[in-house]
């Protein structure tokens, strides 16, 4: 299997009377996408804004965020989402809109999604103040209910990047990434003096606002699976929106996954990327026991030496990420996990909620329950009260100036959990 | 230049060995006993006064001497504090630590000491005060006084501090939030490459073992017993009218429920983020079944149920908050005579 990546680089979005790419900016004509989107008759009223790095703005609540991306050849990106039928992804030619991205808004349920800011200290926490967002804000039918509505914004949300990702097609200036995926023997044959190693992808599967979709279907509804790095890129698995802005596995962090890009770079260098084990974190400890025996056996039968594991959520998934790491060390399995703390507003606390004495190699993406300040933003798409039901913010979030004091949790991104992020934590 | 306060006890200081120990503490301007031998390799910085204390003295009269080291402070306005160092001295380990722990807690003054790794003052004091490594006896001076100068001099310059291990202090245990230069994703792999090659590689996160909480014994007898409800599951009066946070909750509460025979439906809602909330806002029962304890109080299988709902959202709440908590509720359910307590979660 073999997929070309064609990334165009976007420097910029504007509305416009037509939809196109120029000189690296998106031209959107609001007006042409409103009607895609109304395409959806649960869809009540769309409307669309931009937010630009450095400028003084402020989204909030983020539901998802969107890497537009199209296949040219080879089937369609973000199969089982829109027709009953599907191939698999992950060969072909797809191009990417690198580089901005469509961000969906507006609140669902209760509790909210997180704050991304396009400038000030929040561009420290999260890679998503350096893209260009197409921000959706979306009105339902009043007859949809909560769980439907989820629905309606996850599908929107797509819709829009898939069809602006299609602009591309004409650009002739892009630079290409190009992935090879190999059947299991051949891959071991390739390079059979290195580490093999694989890669366990846990993902949230738990309800509304925590779920995962892999080819448009329910992870809850699955068991582990052995999946392709390429299929991952072409959006074969989307976010259902979970609520925990900092630990959240958006559909963009899905196809920019930083550890498949990892170990894709020291791959047939210093190690033997066998394949990817999908374990859905499921909420009762039947499912996580029954899951950590199906992802081990997986992961066993891919030969590996060593295994990376990421997360998603905090709290039971812990158990989920835990348990796996003992029976793969007890197996023999080298394993490193990477995981969130929260070790509280002073950071005087444990860290983890779960821990097992196997888990002797942790990469820590920081201390959720630590403050920052951020400062006010001239302008805010979509609502700042919101702020007040996010994790991590409270009544006591908004100040007098405008500013406001979140735990790095209601950050979007702030401490991804594939390790797409710098943020750490260190005992002093 | 800044100004440095010196603390020694009666043989540092020159006063005599431990028929001394009982000395009051007195100040002497500038340096005295040991403090000389720290001034020359301090940059950017004196050492205006230093205290001398017996040991028996302090640690029998620890609030006389804390007034004395506040009287001083006040004189001398010192930018950093020096103690010690006690090396695996118990006596004056401990009076290095207070007078330390009190100067910084106090005041914010950054306050250094310097102990054996076995002085139990380590474990009492270190998420206190910067306690630096040092040897096991005065022997080591040598090595010592480089070490915590050092440190001092980084202070004063105002530079970047190195992680513990760097700086040879015994860690405070607190976390603190860095930017690494790679993100976490290669330093994942830079780690997983090492333990592959066996190499030595080093975890960004100990593990902590936690206290295993035996459960009670079983009741026995439920006729007789005062049944409470408490839940994790972010259950509030709809509207939310305290706040209770979606994560992270640093408190709890109690409401009442005298003459409900259920979480009236449309009354009650869920602030949890942590769980699809749909089915719990349609009927909060659901997660906090208070219908079904009332059900059981009046079918006689259980005594009685306590007329409140304890509540919390259990939601990256961290370890440390949700152990205060437990105890808090504890301490209302015990007053209250409660004798058992259904606990759900989500």
């Amino acid at each position: 299997m073999n997929l070309e990546l064609r990334k165009v680089a976007i420097r910029d979005i504007c509305f416009d009377t037509e939809n196109k790419i120029a000189d690296g900016c998106l031209h959107v004509d609001p007006k042409a996408l409103e009607e895609l989107i109304l395409e959806d008759s649960r869809v009540k009223a769309v409307s669309f804004d931009i937010a630009r790095p450095g400028e003084s703005v402020r989204i909030v609540p983020v539901k998802d965020v969107i890497e537009p991306r199209a296949k040219l050849e080879g089937g369609e990106t973000f199969p089982g989402l829109f027709s009953e039928d599907m191939g698999e992804a992950g060969s072909g030619i797809t191009y990417a809109l690198s580089g901005c991205a469509v961000t969906t808004t507006g609140p669902i349920v209760g509790f909210q999604e997180g704050v991304i800011d396009m400038s000030g200290p929040c561009t420290e926490y999260t890679v998503y103040s350096q893209l260009n967002h197409l921000v959706m804000i979306l009105e339902k039918q009043e007859y949809i209910d909560q769980h439907d509505h989820e629905v309606v914004v996850r599908l929107a949300g797509i819709k829009a990047a898939k069809y602006l990702a299609t602009l591309a097609f004409d650009c002739r200036e892009y630079e290409t990434e190009t992935y090879e995926w190999k059947a299991i023997g051949e891959k071991y044959a390739e390079y059979p003096q290195l580490p093999k190693v694989v890669y366990v992808y846990n993902c949230m599967a738990q309800g509304l606002l925590h779920d995962t979709y892999f080819y448009g279907r329910d992870a809850k509804v699955m068991v582990p699976t052995m999946i392709t790095p390429l299929e991952v890129m072409d959006g074969a698995l989307i976010s259902g929106n979970c609520v925990s802005p900092g630990s959240k596995t958006t559909t963009w962090m899905h196809q920019n996954n930083a550890v498949i890009q990892e170990l894709f770079e020291r791959h047939g260098k210093e190690i033997n990327f066998m394949g990817i084990v999908l374990n859905p974190l499921m909420t009762t400890l039947k499912e996580k026991f029954r899951d950590r025996m199906l992802t081990v056996r997986q992961v066993k039968m891919l030969g590996a030496d060593g295994v990376l594991i990421s997360q998603e959520g905090f709290g039971n998934p812990t158990t989920d990420l835990m348990i796996v790491c003992q029976e793969l060390e007890n197996a023999g399995i080298k394993t490193v996990i990477i995981t969130n703390e929260d070790a509280g507003m002073d950071g005087m606390s444990e860290s983890l909620p779960d821990s097992v004495q196997e888990a002797n190699a942790i990469v820590s993406t920081g201390n959720s329950n630590a403050t920052v300040m951020l400062p006010a933003m001239e302008k805010t798409i979509g609502n700042l009260k919101e702020v007040e039901r996010v994790c991590g913010g409270n009544v006591t979030s908004i100040q007098e100036d405008g500013r406001l004091l979140l735990e790095i949790h209601g950050i979007m991104g702030s401490h991804n959990l594939q390790g797409n992020t710098k943020l750490g934590a260190i005992t002093v | 230049m800044k100004k440095i306060l010196f603390y020694t006890n009666q043989f540092f200081g020159q006063i005599g060995g431990e028929e001394f120990a009982y000395t009051e503490p007195f100040v002497e301007e500038g340096k005295r006993g040991n403090a000389n031998a720290f001034a020359p390799a301090i940059q950017g910085g004196e050492i205006v006064a230093t205290i001398v204390c017996g040991d028996n003295y302090f640690v029998e009269n620890m609030e006389t001497c804390k007034a004395f080291i506040k009287e001083q402070v006040e004189r001398f306005a010192p930018d950093i504090l020096i103690a010690g160092p006690a090396f695996n001295a118990g006596r004056f380990g401990i009076a290095c630590c207070e007078t330390c722990k009190f100067v910084q807690s106090t005041y914010g003054i950054p306050s250094i000491t310097g102990l054996y790794w076995e002085n139990p003052g380590v474990e009492m004091y270190k998420a206190d005060c910067y306690i630096m490594e040092v040897g096991k006896s005065a022997a080591t001076i040598r090595k010592a006084i480089p070490l915590i100068t050092g440190f001092v001099n980084k202070l004063i310059a105002g530079e970047p501090l190195g992680t513990p291990k760097q700086e040879h202090y015994y860690p405070k245990g607190q976390r603190v939030n860095v930017f690494h230069e790679k993100n976490g994703a290669e330093r994942a792999v830079d780690m997983l490459v090492k333990k592959l090659k066996g190499e030595p590689y080093e975890t960004e996160l100990e593990i902590s073992v936690y206290e295993k909480v035996t459960p009670s014994a079983p009741l026995k007898d439920l006729t007789s017993a005062k049944i409470a409800l408490c839940t994790t599951g972010g259950i509030v009066p709809m509207g939310n009218p305290d706040h209770m946070f979606a994560a992270t909750a640093k408190f709890w509460k109690k409401y009442d429920l005298n003459g409900l025979s259920e979480l009236p439906r449309g009354k009650f809602e869920s602030v949890h983020a942590g769980y699809d909330p749909v089915y719990a806002n349609e009927n909060p029962n659901r997660v906090a079944p208070y219908s079904t304890l009332k059900i059981l109080e009046k079918e006689g299988v259980i005594g009685e149920v306590y007329p409140y709902l304890l509540t919390t959202t259990g939601n990256s709440t961290s370890v440390a908050d949700a152990t205060r908590m437990g105890q808090e509720m504890a301490e209302d359910l015990l007053s209250a005579g409660v004798s058992g307590v259904i606990l759900t979660s989500t």
